[in-house]
């Protein structure tokens, strides 16, 4: 699998590459030690600030008081037990929340310093910015090459479509298997292949966030290693959160993890946010250990 | 609750902006614009339903009285003033009766048949046969009745009840349908469980769970009977007296035909009536329509559907 | 299971399936009844009676061309207003309108279509005949007049035009319904997808919602066209009833429909009467087929629509 290594193409809009984010210059997929090194030579931005944020779906309370900040070029895991909100708070980063009836969120949440939810915020911008893979596969019924192409040419870069699509193919570790059958429908493609076609239309249009909601939690373990080894991957170029409610993933994939569990008053609430080899080696909430032992979940 | 990492300022990246970039505003102005005309297409057509409701109130409501609703019909030709609607309503009455006598066994029967009898194959040929029947244009309806029963027996209002209880049964059989399929599996199941034989099953548990809806599907099917101008009008054809006559074997005067009617003879006095009458019937109508609707989404919503 | 279980199980099932057999029965005995009644026209005048024009009753002359092309026109013609306008609404009854305004609006459009057709028609004798003639057709002549299909504007008003609007008040109503329902069956999940990428709503309707339900749609406007040819009151009220063979939308037109309306109870010979038959056979064959298309068309995409 190969990064792309040319120089990011002409779009309309402002440039979302971070500056001094790694592009050209970077290799194939680093290994832990020199991520490690990257890590800490990549000069971080906070992308996401979130200031006491609650959500409420009417009366009911899913999510309550979480502060955390979400770094760029890291994959940051969001874990724990079901219902305690994960899914919830990912949502609220790119505002899909906001046709759920009842839906309403308390507190600031900051994109790159910007209220998300601000007056000034346009929601259809968001999304451009902030990409979301979903648990379940979901293509369009329409070729592979389509797929990949609809958003970007909704948004007028129809020049190079082509490479534009062949390079987010690459990236999604896709290209090899479909080259050869672009204008095939992408719904004969397997389950693993249908959510690398979905990462690769995310990426299409260069959005500065991706955002998955347990990508593999539909797929075999073939499928999910693929899966990770491109996360690992993507995480040189854009920030990754990722909602999982496998832990080893989390080990695996994400540089920070936050863990999220119910309170006593069975509302979601964050419970630690670490880098994650503390988070799993020494944790400093009970719960924390409870859940990652094994001990409920 | 710990979280804190990094914490970049809360001084706004310019670079990130969340306003509109590049084509955004254009697009969503495009998009705003095709929201706009699908709630004008509706909006034209709430438009043109209150319309035609004003218009036949305007020129029918002043019609209205009791004379009106029961005195004989006008003399033909439209000349001589004065005139009802009695005999027609009870015309209308009688045959929509007829129909629905014949139309509500066969619909219920041939759903039931469907739902809880058929195998795959038979119920989807009748199934298709039910579709066929409920397109069939009414007229052809009443060319079907005219040669089979007319030009034999001569017309009557018999006829004109058969040929409506072909347009009921497909609507009310498709209704019933899906009014029995609604019926939670699991009364099925418990029934089952408890030995009861299936046709006390069907008659004693399912039928009346289904009810309401095939209630509500018969009133709707008898609205739209009482409606049909075509199949009366090759069937219970011509209609000889202005008095109440409601002899079946013969031809009585229904609603709509005689709307037709007024209306062709093309008098001022003629023409007021058909208005007056066509008020009545559009009332009638659209009265029964909502009214059934709303019991039934009332309950529906009691018994938690 | 006793015996009188079992007995009355038979019965049951017996008698659901006479009610199934029954509609299966009067299906084939309208194909065979219709097609029995026009053999003898049939028999004199052989396939080309469609294409023919001239209509002389009196000399035994018959030629449906002007009935044919006039069903064909309306039916076109309003089918295709009727989809943009029935899609726009269903587009914003399942995708756009909140829940309240939708549970309000809907019914309403439903309401147009329980207008019985001879109220519709009253109407348009009226009100659309007389506004067509003094507003619509001298502007559409002066601005369009160059084109044959808009040439110049009749003394009456009642027009192949007329036809259309009529039937669209009609079509729109139930492409409408079907749309409605057909757009809430595409699944959230690509709905979703397409918004996570950034689309605007229009982009994500003309992107995923549409090009998934396509077969639907056209399924949907078969149908349509199927109620619109089979539309005999109405039309017959506006359309003119002139057995010319119109290039011009404005001048009098003719349909198969509306001509048996119109002369079915008093035919000049046994011949006419035949001949009506062969007409109504005509229908039927565009009904049955329209109707099979239809299904045919929304099966091939996997729903019942």
């Amino acid at each position: 699998m190969s990064l792309s290594s040319e120089e990011p193409p002409e779009q309309a809009g402002p440039r979302l590459r971070l500056p001094g984010a790694a592009t050209a210059d970077s290799p194939a997929a680093p290994s832990p030690e020199s991520a490690a090194s990257a890590r800490s030579s990549v000069a971080r931005e906070t992308v996401f600030t979130s200031r006491g944020v609650s959500v409420n779906y009417g009366a009911k309370r899913a999510l309550d008081n979480v502060t955390l900040d979400i770094e760029s070029n890291y994959a940051t895991a969001f874990i724990g037990p079901s219902g305690c909100g994960k899914s919830t708070l990912l949502r609220c980063f790119n505002r899909m929340n906001d046709s759920i009836t009842g839906f309403r969120i308390d507190g600031d949440l900051l994109y790159h310093g910007h209220d998300l939810y601000g007056s000034e915020a346009n929601r259809v911008e968001v999304r451009r910015r902030i990409g979301m893979v979903f648990q379940k596969p979901n293509p369009f019924p329409k070729s592979i090459y389509d797929n990949v192409a609809w958003a970007a040419r909704n948004l007028g870069m129809k020049q190079n479509l082509d490479e534009r699509v062949e390079r987010a193919l690459r990236s999604a570790a896709l290209w090899d298997e479909v080259k050869d059958r672009l204008k095939a429908s992408a719904l004969g493609l397997s389950g693993g292949q249908q959510q690398r076609l979905c990462i690769a239309r995310a990426i299409a249009i260069e959005p500065d966030v991706v955002l998955l909601d347990e990508p593999a939690s539909a797929l075999d373990p073939i499928a999910t290693a693929a899966i990770e080894d491109l996360i690992t991957a993507l995480k040189s170029q854009y920030t990754i959160v990722i909602v999982t409610h496998n832990m080893q993933q989390a080990m695996r994939v994400a540089d920070k993890t936050a863990f999220f569990s119910l309170d006593e008053s069975r509302i979601g609430t964050l419970i630690e946010y670490e880098n994650t080899d503390k988070l799993f080696s020494r944790p400093s909430d009970k719960r924390t250990e409870a859940y990652i032992t094994g001990q409920f979940g | 609750m710990s979280a804190l990492g990094n914490t970049s300022g809360m001084v706004p990246n310019p670079m990130h902006t969340l306003k509109p970039s590049g084509n955004l505003r254009r697009r969503q102005l495009t998009s705003r614009l095709f929201v706009s005309l699908t709630l004008a297409a509706a909006g034209l057509a709430v438009a043109v339903l209150l319309i035609l409701v004003y218009y036949a109130a305007k020129n029918g409501a002043s019609q209205l009285s009791f004379s009106f609703l029961t005195a004989q019909l006008p003399a033909p030709g439209g000349i001589v003033p004065g005139g009802g609607m009695g005999p027609a309503l009870a015309g209308t009455a009688e045959v929509i009766l007829i129909a629905t006598i014949i139309a509500l066994p066969v619909g219920v029967l041939t759903a039931i048949y469907l739902s809880e009898f058929a195998s795959r194959r038979i119920g989807r040929v009748l199934t298709t046969a039910l579709e066929q029947m409920a397109g069939l244009p009414t007229i052809i309806v009443g060319v079907f009745i005219f040669g089979l029963i007319v030009q034999r027996a001569g017309p009557s209002a018999i006829a004109a009840g058969i040929a409506l209880a072909i347009v009921e049964v497909p609507l009310i059989a498709r209704a019933s349908i899906e009014s029995l399929r609604r019926v939670p599996g699991t009364l099925r199941e418990a029934a089952d469980a408890l030995g009861v034989a299936r046709w006390r099953t069907i008659l004693g548990v399912i039928l009346p769970t289904a009810a309401n809806g095939i209630i509500t599907a018969t009133i709707l099917a008898v609205a739209r009977a009482a409606g049909e101008t075509a199949p009366v009008l090759l069937t219970d054809q011509p209609v000889v007296s202005q008095a109440y006559q409601l002899d079946p074997r013969h031809t009585v005067a229904t609603v709509p035909v005689e709307i037709l009617q007024l209306l062709l003879s093309g008098t001022t006095s003629a023409v007021d009536k058909a208005w007056g009458m066509a008020f009545v019937l559009m009332g009638l109508i659209l009265l029964v329509n909502i009214g059934a609707r709303v019991w039934l989404r009332r309950s529906e919503r009691k018994r938690g559907v | 299971m006793d015996k009188v279980d079992r007995r009355a199980n038979g019965a049951l099932k017996w008698l659901a399936l006479g009610g199934g057999a029954l509609v299966f029965l009067v299906l084939l005995a309208i194909v065979y009844q219709i097609l029995s009644g026009a053999s003898g026209a049939f028999d004199k005048f052989g396939l080309a009676f469609i294409f023919h024009k001239n209509w002389v009753p009196a000399s035994n002359q018959y030629g449906a061309w002007t009935f044919v092309y006039g069903t064909l026109v309306t039916g076109v013609g309003s089918v295709l207003i009727s989809t943009v306008l029935g899609v726009s609404i269903g587009l914003f009854l399942s995708l756009m309108a909140p829940r309240r305004v939708a549970a309000i609006i809907g019914p309403l459009v439903e309401m147009l279509a329980a207008i019985p057709s001879v109220i519709i028609g009253l109407i348009g004798i009226y009100l659309i005949c007389p506004f067509i003639k003094t507003d619509i057709e001298p502007w559409v002549h002066s601005a369009f007049g160059w084109i044959p299909i808009f040439g110049a504007p009749q003394p009456v008003g009642n027009s192949i035009f007329a036809a259309i609007l009529v039937l669209t008040i009609m079509v729109v109503p139930i492409i409408a319904a079907l749309t409605r329902d057909l757009f809430l069956t595409v699944p959230g999940e690509l709905r979703d997808g397409a918004e996570a990428l950034g689309a605007t709503r229009w982009e994500m309707i003309r992107g995923v919602v549409i090009p998934t339900t396509q077969s639907g749609i056209v399924a949907a406007a078969v149908l349509g066209f199927g109620r619109a040819v089979g539309e005999a009151i109405a039309v017959a009220q506006v359309i003119g009833g002139v057995p010319a063979d119109p290039l011009n939308l404005f001048k009098g037109g003719y349909t198969g429909a509306s001509v048996i309306a119109n002369t079915f109870t008093s035919p000049v010979s046994n011949l006419n009467t035949s001949v009506l038959f062969y007409i109504a056979a005509i229908l039927l064959v565009i009904s049955i087929g329209s109707n099979l298309a239809a299904q045919r068309i929304s099966r091939s995409f996997g729903h019942a629509l």
